[in-house]
């Protein structure tokens, strides 16, 4: 299906994230699509990176001497990733501040392509419901299914959406216990296309693990979802830490992508929420709020 | 898409596409379908969305009886597509208007037939009555319809006694509504074909082809190979066509509002008496000493879908209404079961149906209404059932059975004669404790034996006489139940009930202040200002009339809330509650 490829002025000034800096080779041109748009991008050897519109000439895995690029993109490195933004952003990055913590291992887990809007991966990000029928006998298990009451706030500024007080059963919550329990998640949503996941930790009651998600809009209905952890797990490799969130999406994506339709619908008469969905009814009212209409179904006016 | 053709009958997939519990993901003129049979043969053919989030249905869990999203779980039933169970919810029933967007469908002539928006029956194909069709394989072709049509046209082929052989003479007899209709013939020989087209999208289609007559075994093999060597061929030529043509448009399926419909779908709540159904005493039986067993079938159309603990009001024909469980077990689609049993006390109403209501009767129920909700997240279920509080209990544990979840039955009766549906408690014999005939005394420390161990996320699910309910209840909270696991319904409330109180009702939502005088309910005052309340016994044990209060101290009279939901007032039963307070604010 041929998708409309209007930009709204909203998607158009936000920072994207387009690629984890670490996978990028210094002076080679890699290249990707951001809001339907064709962006070539690269880094020095001091790795520091640079994006520009595509030229018809860019072919992807060329040397370039990035010295002969004149107009490119804004362009931050944050997270270990590349950001960049085809408007003018009016505001800085959204801030992660556990990133530059001690005693944490920051890892970029996966990107993964899935055939499905921006917001509805990240309404997946957020649901909790799905554990025990998606990520059976990992994040939840069968008959475990309620969704216990939690609560959902707003920031003042409207910047940020934030859920607490989420808790889950989750089978095996930890090596050190052979049963399950409920475990506990906090949920940001900092950006329309963003979501950042803290979740308690055996290890040490008072700091949570982080796993980021950082969706970059291939178009309005694809999206290039990039992973990121920033864990108090100091046993397991990178290895087998990829893996394991690798599985997780895995399990998501064909979900992800038998959803219809794609892009998500901001009228709530277009699905069922029920009260477990309060996150997700908060997101798409501060969508609709925001004024973003890029990978959504706007309300009819 | 011309209109004409969103209103037409399609072939949307062959019998043999629906092999048992299998879900087959269809397409018409850009409409997706979650097609799916289910145990007792009936055919759905659905939106393939989920209610709640859109997940395709298509890649969905047949069970049998209902369709299981692979997303969250959520379930909906055989024939009416209504949603039964909602497990980020599992105290909660989900509500009546939760109902998925069904199609007509008709299971004929090897296929499945289906259409957008259904107008007339789906009409007899002459040359397919009376004859045994043998549908051939379907073949998906990258074209569009028309060019599909115009190929079929000079299709030709052997008839089947002769499928080896060459040189039979095949003519066109008819291309109406886009059907070809060909006979071949070698001789004496001599098979018709009809192939529909069945337009996936704008340009692509499926050719379901069907021979008037089955080839007998020895040929069964090579006709089927035959025909799908020629459509194979016709495939080539249509796409070689079809590539240097430029592309159509898909259609664009609609997307309907899901809320909206289901307003639509539902009847607006009306005022009591509600008796929306019509059925038919199927079968009247002595299904133990005092207990009389009605099976209810649907006069027309198929009958509302029910969740285990529901019960419907029953109008008798002498002017009563009464409320009982169904016993029907998961997936029993075509008729309810009710136990009634013989009260000695009879105001009339058991009376009544015990010897007044025939085999044949047609009685006026209310759709089932479910306030003794199932949680399905349980790790393990302890039903108790005293005497006739089996009837719910059985719906209960036959779900529970169907799921493989892990629960106890236990049934207090006062003698083997006195067991209420024994074909079906056969079926529960695993699972079934009976305990006959014993004193309050030996109930209480049976009770005490199969309560005495809670651990967390057990559930206690209790029906039976006045008196045997508060003992349990009693038991199990001694015993360090918490409230919340333990659920009963009475049958009915034997407080007496205290109406002298007079005070004053705001509403909040209809911004009015009515006063309710000694005498009467809330409720009744409620219907007397025309506010449209459900409600159903009338005397505080079903719940159908519950209402939440913003203020005020409400005079709990009903036996439906346990003692935390009446400490904490935040809901009364409208028909027999009233007020401590001098005024009570309702949500309404």
């Amino acid at each position: 299906m041929q998708v409309e490829q209007k930009i709204d002025p909203v998607a158009n000034n936000l920072w994207h994230v387009i690629s984890a800096l670490e996978e990028v080779k210094a002076n080679i041109i890699h290249k990707t699509q951001l809001l339907g748009k064709h962006v070539s991008f690269s880094k020095t050897d001091t790795g520091i990176p640079c994006v520009w519109h595509t030229n018809p000439t860019d072919v992807a895995g060329d040397a370039v001497d990035l010295t002969s690029i004149n107009t490119h993109l804004a362009v931050q490195h944050r997270y270990g990733y590349i950001w960049t933004s085809l408007g003018n952003p009016t505001e800085d990055v959204f801030q992660i501040p556990e990133y530059a913590e001690n005693h944490r291992r920051n890892i970029h887990a996966a990107t993964i392509g899935v055939h499905v809007s921006a917001p509805r991966a990240i309404e997946n990000f957020l649901d909790m419901g799905h554990f025990p029928y998606v990520h059976t006998n990992i994040l939840g298990i069968e008959p475990h299914t309620e969704v216990k009451e939690y609560d959902v706030n707003i920031s003042v500024d409207e910047t940020e959406i934030l859920a607490t007080r989420c808790l889950f059963y989750q089978p095996m919550a930890s090596a050190a216990s052979d049963g399950g329990s409920d475990v506990e998640y906090v949920y940001r949503v900092p950006h329309p296309y963003c979501s950042v996941l803290y979740k308690s930790s055996a290890l040490d009651e008072n700091r949570m693990d982080v796993i980021a998600l950082f969706v970059q809009p291939l178009d309005q209905e694809r999206v290039r979802a990039h992973m990121m952890l920033s864990l108090l797990d100091v046993d397991n490799t990178d290895i087998s830490i990829r893996a394991f969130q690798q599985t997780i999406f895995g399990q998501d994506k064909p979900i992800l992508e038998n959803q219809f339709p794609k892009r998500l619908p901001l009228d709530p008469r277009m699905e069922t929420p029920i009260r477990a969905d309060k996150s997700a009814i908060a997101y798409r009212r501060w969508l609709s709020k925001k004024g973003l209409t890029y990978g959504v179904i706007p309300v009819a006016a | 898409m011309l209109e004409a053709e969103q209103h037409s009958w399609y072939p949307i997939a062959a019998s043999t596409d629906l092999p048992f519990r299998h879900t087959y993901q269809g397409q018409l003129l850009g409409q997706e379908f979650a097609v799916w049979r289910a145990d007792d043969g009936y055919v759905n053919v659905w939106e393939n969305r989920c209610l709640h989030r859109g997940v395709r249905l298509s890649i969905g869990i047949n069970d049998g009886h209902e369709l299981k999203c692979q997303y969250h779980g959520w379930r909906y039933a055989n024939r009416t597509a209504e949603c039964t169970y909602i497990p980020a919810h599992p105290a909660d029933a989900p509500a009546r208007t939760l109902c998925n967007r069904s199609f007509t469908a008709v299971e004929r002539y090897g296929f499945i037939w289906s259409n957008g928006t259904p107008i007339g029956k789906m009409p007899k194909i002459k040359e397919l009555e009376n004859t045994t069709p043998f549908a051939l394989r379907g073949i998906p072709i990258n074209g569009s319809m028309d060019l599909v049509v115009t190929a079929l046209k000079e299709y030709s082929f052997q008839p089947s006694e002769k499928v080896t052989k060459q040189g039979a003479q095949t003519n066109l007899v008819s291309t109406e509504y886009g059907v070809c209709i060909l006979v071949s013939k070698d001789g004496d020989a001599a098979t018709t074909a009809l192939f529909f087209v069945h337009p996936l999208d704008s340009g692509r289609c499926v050719i379901r082809g069907v021979l008037n007559t089955t080839p007998s075994e020895k040929h069964k093999l090579d006709v089927l190979k035959h025909h799908n060597q020629l459509l194979t061929l016709l495939r080539d030529r249509i796409e070689a066509i079809a590539n240097l043509l430029p592309t159509r448009a898909p259609i664009i399926p609609r997307v309907f509002n899901i809320s909206e419909d289901s307003k639509h779908l539902s009847k607006p709540a009306s005022s009591r008496p509600d008796a929306a159904l019509r059925v038919q005493v199927a079968k009247k039986w002595q299904t133990a000493e005092g207990i009389t067993g009605f099976k209810l079938v649907s006069i027309e159309g198929p009958l509302p879908t029910y969740q285990p603990g529901a019960h419907i009001d029953v109008h008798m024909p002498n002017g009563l209404i009464r409320q009982y469980s169904l016993t029907n077990g998961p997936g029993e689609a075509d008729h309810y079961t009710i136990g009634v049993k013989l009260e000695m006390e009879s105001q009339g109403g058991s009376k009544c149906m015990h010897e007044q209501v025939r085999e044949g009767d047609v009685l006026a129920i209310s759709e089932p209404c479910n306030s003794f909700p199932l949680r399905q997240d349980a790790i393990k279920t302890i039903f108790v059932a005293g005497g006739i509080g089996i009837t719910p209990l059985l719906a209960m544990s036959r779900a529970l059975h169907h799921s493989r979840l892990n629960y106890e039955l236990h049934y207090f009766v006062q003698s083997k004669a006195h067991m209420a549906f024994p074909d079906v408690l056969e079926s529960q014999k695993d699972t079934l404790v009976t305990y006959l005939g014993l004193t309050p005394d030996q109930t209480g420390n049976q009770l005490s034996v199969i309560l005495k161990e809670y651990k967390l996320a057990q559930h206690l699910y209790i029906c039976g006489p006045g008196p045997m309910l508060e003992i349990t209840r009693k038991i199990a909270s001694n015993l360090g139940w918490p409230e919340a696991a333990i659920h009963f319904e009475y049958f009915k409330n034997t407080n007496e009930i205290d109406d002298s109180s007079s005070f004053k009702i705001d509403l909040a939502r209809s911004a009015m202040t009515l006063q309710v005088p000694a005498g009467k309910s809330i409720l009744d005052v409620l219907r007397e200002n025309s506010i449209d309340m459900p409600s159903s016994c009338q005397q505080g044990a079903c719940g159908t009339c519950r209402l939440n209060v913003l203020e005020g101290e409400p005079d709990h009279q009903d036996v439906f809330l346990n003692e935390s939901e009446k400490q904490n007032g935040k809901s009364i039963m409208t028909c027999v509650s009233r007020a401590k307070s001098k005024r009570l604010v309702l949500d309404i």
